[in-house]
């Protein structure tokens, strides 16, 4: 093909370096990449001069890495999705720098190639291993806890699915630093196939073929968790709603995720040993592409809001102090939103000239979704009805959800209708849709979800001056980041350009650039607000395990909870377990106490892992040598471990004894 | 039907003046477009928000309101903390949702086979239904990397970065691309359509008003997308008759080699014009074989639907890879029908 190549696929391959060579490096001719790699092996060494001086090498690896624990493994999920939110809004940032700028003859800072791989890293990134990883370790922390478990089902898949996904992070992470990015759109749908030599779409597709590794298995793990691992008497209609999303939310990942692996081999393939099946040529047809992407994209977007509706659920019935309204119709409206989500992938592509019948079938399939999702925004508004409502920093994100996720829902079936998709597909009315409801919806359920759980996890509440700064900064900052862009998208203004003509656009993309950089300010709020209350955490501390009054199991037990959870399993009579037992004047059991069967750490998880990097790397390199290599110590890595039968121990009765007696002097100290 | 529209449009024209206000006077075009086709979407968009607005509004309404009555300082409002279920209520908020959504997927249903793309006109504007003998100018789009080529294959000329069309006359676009998917919009005519290669989509269309307007690749392709702009012109009658003389005084002739040398990639590439245009090319772009040698998509279907190569040979026709040309396709893939009565006589015909 005569499209422009870079300069390392013309040159012949190395016998060990595979098509890497010093061309690749774009920090050699790119300054902005070259500082930021700078500052990356600043940080990288001062973070690891710390951990050498402090001596904590060991710990890491032993407490951290190795951890097969649910809880750590579900903080280490957050602690990769906050740092990568960084990376993703660091692009998002430069978009809207250039966008405010490039009018007329000012073409801005970033060349199209440049630009282009930045608004396809900015999408891979927030979707995949900032806003899945943020949901994922909310339901590794919360699920077992809530159905009052000791663990998932499958404890060392769990760390190996974390340790996967972190790798594929990586991957994305090493773009930046050798050769270069996709410049494809987040899902890959231009430049596909043999069209586009260069490695950015390899290091897409095996950094999600590999994290996709993480994500499926972590899905499995934790629909047989919930299956399999409720307490007595919890039947399925008495789980909490947060339990019962993670549960749909997992169903679908495990159905959805296949098709992406799927539609990624069969580019891989295009790619690597000439198929066509997404190619011009020979019968390939790229449109096949974008029916199988979009088969795993619709899901994958409810995916991401179906926990988030969860974590409201439970804020709003603990901050409201009431119990639920309509808990039958929440369940019911989130199993019909997870088998619709099948039914409603064409939306994406109305444009591409099916006949009128089938853009109307899927136009109002896409509608019936709203009538589930405007059930569950009922409920919470009747939860809130004759309740107590305290004004905590979960319930403020409800509220700013609520309102948000409105107008948000209400544009997305303004999109659902064909004719009127027709002028604002791919416009920036769409961004600013998407944007609605991924930020007003997921986002906002995560920082609910964050500030509700925190204590639990570490032991004390977040700081609440910080945190209403940066909930008003998000707020505001979103209407001002994206207002703009619906009244752009009506003026026929379309997405991923780098450059316009019309110079009246101008003043919208600037007050645009304004709203981020609030959101900026609300993210430095944030990471402020976690600095503040560990600074302030003797003050913030909760003794009780409880701190908020609330409902469901997780609460029963201490802040942070021990290694065991839960000393003796919890009987469960009624919905909301714990406000059950309150109500019936739980005695917390002082004696009796047994050992407790845990499953022991290893390392195998992020051995194998990290040799699936260094194999995805090689691919990505042509570096056949050590991709034979790392592949052939991959299988043997995961054979060895089968022979791994040290995979349990005892926490002997004195440990127990011991943990709980401490905690009921903690409670008798603290009434 | 048409009563129910008059008692509407005041509505319209209210949620019309207001984005128009709200978005800097004429500035919002999706909603004050210069087409017909464009317009009723346009006229679709307001409408179904309208339509949404009906639950929107009471339920951010209720949530604030809710949030403040029932706020912990407020100890005077009831509060009830059994309270969890209410079938009546509980059939309200499933029913009222579903109600919105079977009016929106009437009018989806309607609107969605009213204005698909691919429907031939019925009428100019609101007010003028066409008459029977029109004829739409026909105009075959090629997206390429990274601008528009355009055939007029009436008037037998072609261009690149520019399209005109005379003013109330329907217009059928056919689009195809050569290289990567992009999407054909010109945001005062209609709603966009993608072009894809080795596919042909259409779109029907109608220019009420004279005027330049912005076109543009609206789905990303690639480094010179951003570029990909060209200006359509609404030209009357005899205007448009001059803009084709022109390019028919001061183009060159588009054949095969110009073509070839026309599809490599470029970015933002000036205006261009063609006098004439070698037969069938289009049909080859559509088909992938413009190049010498190269079998054309139709033909590699024709033979594949008729159990591929090896039957093909069986039945007579052993046939170089360009055996078939723009120009003899139809009889070749007739010719390879087994229903086809006179196949026999066309196979034999076409080896020789």
């Amino acid at each position: 093909m005569s499209l422009p190549m870079s300069s390392s696929t013309i040159s012949p391959s190395h016998w060990a370096l595979g098509r890497l060579n010093w061309d690749a490096v774009p920090m050699a001719h790119e300054p902005i990449v070259l500082w930021t790699f700078i500052a990356v092996c600043l940080g990288g060494i001062a973070v690891m001069a710390g951990i050498t001086k402090f001596r904590l090498w060991g710990p890491l690896w032993r407490d951290w890495i190795c951890s097969i624990d649910h809880k750590k493994i579900g903080i280490m999920y957050m602690i990769l999705g906050l740092v990568m939110l960084l990376r993703g809004f660091a692009d998002a940032v430069m978009m809207r720098l250039q966008q405010a700028m490039a009018f007329g003859d000012n073409l801005g800072y970033l060349p199209p190639h440049h630009y282009d791989q930045i608004f396809t890293a900015h999408g891979v990134i927030m979707i995949f291993f900032v806003a899945m990883p943020l949901v994922t370790g909310l339901m590794n922390y919360l699920v077992p806890l809530q159905i009052g478990a000791r663990d998932v089902s499958f404890p060392f898949l769990n760390n190996f699915s974390f340790w996967m996904t972190t790798a594929g992070a990586l991957l994305v992470m090493v773009s930046l630093f050798l050769g270069e990015f996709a410049t494809s759109g987040w899902l890959a749908l231009s430049n596909l196939g043999a069209q586009s030599p260069s490695t950015g779409l390899d290091y897409y597709i095996w950094a999600l073929q590999i994290a996709g590794v993480g994500t499926t298995l972590s899905g499995i793990n934790l629909i047989v968790t919930i299956i399999k691992m409720r307490a007595p008497g919890m039947s399925l209609m008495k789980m909490p709603v947060f339990t019962w999303t993670a549960l749909c939310t997992n169903a679908l990942i495990v159905a959805s995720f296949p098709v992406l692996t799927a539609a990624l081999v069969l580019m891989s393939l295009d790619r690597y040993v000439g198929t066509n099946f997404f190619t011009n040529e020979l019968g390939g047809n790229p449109m096949l592409y974008v029916n199988l992407i979009w088969i795993w994209g619709h899901p994958e977007v409810y995916i991401l809001i179906l926990p988030c509706f969860g974590i409201f659920s439970e804020v709003v019935a603990t901050f409201c102090k009431k119990r639920l309204f309509g808990y039958t119709s929440m369940v019911y409206a989130t199993v019909v939103i997870t088998i619709l989500s099948y039914l409603v992938w064409l939306h994406h592509f109305f444009t591409m000239g099916s006949g009128a019948s089938v853009n109307t079938f899927f136009g109002i399939t896409t509608m019936i979704i709203s009538i589930p999702t405007g059930a569950k925004i009922f409920n919470w508004l009747f939860t809130m009805y004759k309740g107590r409502i305290r004004f905590e920093l979960p319930m403020m994100w409800t509220v700013a959800f609520m309102v948000t996720f409105a107008i948000g829902g209400m544009t997305g079936v303004l999109l659902a209708v064909p004719p009127a998709d027709f002028v604002l597909h791919n416009s920036l009315f769409l961004i600013a849709h998407f944007h609605n409801v991924i930020i007003g919806g997921v986002l906002f359920g995560l920082f609910a979800g964050i500030n509700y759980w925190y204590p639990k996890a570490f032991g004390y509440k977040l700081d609440r001056t910080w945190g209403v700064r940066s909930f008003w900064l998000w707020v505001v900052g979103f209407w001002v980041a994206f207002g703009p862009l619906y009244v752009l998208g009506l003026m026929g203004v379309t997405r991923r350009a780098n450059h316009f003509e019309d110079p009246s656009l101008q003043i919208w993309f600037v007050i645009a650039a304004i709203g981020a950089a609030m959101i900026a300010a609300g993210i430095g709020c944030f990471l402020i607000q976690l600095v503040v209350s560990y600074l302030k955490r003797e003050q913030l501390r909760d003794w009780s395990g409880d701190p908020w009054d609330a409902r469901t199991l997780e609460w029963a037990t201490s802040s942070p909870p021990p290694d065991y959870n839960f000393a003796f399993t919890p009987v469960v009579h009624e919905i909301d377990a714990w406000w059950d037992m309150k109500k019936h004047g739980y005695q917390r059991p002082l004696t009796g106490f047994a050992p407790i069967h845990m499953p022991a750490n290893t390392g195998s998880g992020a051995v194998i892992s990290a040799l699936a990097l260094v194999f995805g790397f090689a691919l990505i390199w042509h570096m056949w040598l050590l991709a034979g290599v790392s592949f052939a110590a991959l299988l043997i890595t995961s054979i060895i471990h089968t022979f791994n039968y040290q995979r349990d121990f005892y926490i002997p009765a004195a440990e127990v004894v011991a943990a709980e007696e401490s905690r009921t002097l903690q409670l008798a100290r603290h009434v | 039907m048409h009563k129910n529209k008059e008692l509407r449009r005041p509505a319209w024209l209210a949620a019309i003046a207001m984005a128009a206000g709200l978005t800097g006077c004429s500035k919002a075009v999706v909603l004050n477009p210069a087409g017909d086709i464009a317009a009723q979407q346009g006229q679709m968009v307001i409408t179904a928000t309208l339509l949404m607005l009906v639950i929107i509004v009471p339920v951010i309404a209720l949530t604030l309101f809710f949030a403040w009555k029932y706020r912990q300082g407020n100890t005077e409002a009831e509060y009830d903390p059994e309270w969890h279920h209410s079938t009546t209520l509980e059939l309200v908020i499933w029913t009222v949702p579903l109600l919105i959504i079977i009016a929106l997927g009437a009018l989806t249903w309607i609107g969605t086979h009213k204005l698909d793309p691919y429907r031939p006109l019925d009428r100019i504007d609101a007010q003028r239904p066409l008459a029977a003998n029109v004829k739409p100018l026909e105009v075959q789009v090629v997206a390429m990397d990274w601008k528009w080529l355009f055939f007029y294959p009436e008037q037998g000329i072609a261009t690149v970065n520019e399209l005109a069309a005379p003013v109330d006359r329907p217009i059928l676009f056919k689009l195809t691309a050569t290289s990567t998917m992009n999407a054909f919009y010109v945001p005062d005519l209609a709603g966009m359509v993608y072009a894809m290669p080795g596919m042909q989509t259409e779109l029907n269309a109608v220019i009420n008003r004279p005027g330049v307007f912005q076109g543009m690749s609206s789905h990303y392709s690639g480094a010179g997308f951003s570029g990909m702009t060209f200006k359509f012109h609404g030209l009357s009658d005899g205007d448009f008759a001059q803009w084709v003389q022109k390019a028919k005084t001061e183009g060159k002739p588009l054949d095969k080699g110009r073509y070839l040398h026309l599809v490599k990639p470029s970015e933002r590439d000036p205006v261009q014009r063609f006098a004439t245009v070698e037969e069938g090319l289009y049909d080859k772009v559509l088909n992938r074989c413009v190049e010498d040698g190269k079998m054309c998509m139709h033909h590699m279907m024709a033979i594949d639907a008729h159990g591929g190569d090896a039957y093909v040979r069986a039945a007579g026709l052993n046939l170089p890879q360009d055996w078939c040309t723009a120009r003899n396709a139809t009889e070749v893939v007739a010719a390879l029908d087994p229903r086809n009565a006179t196949a026999p006589a066309q196979r034999a015909r076409i080896r020789q």
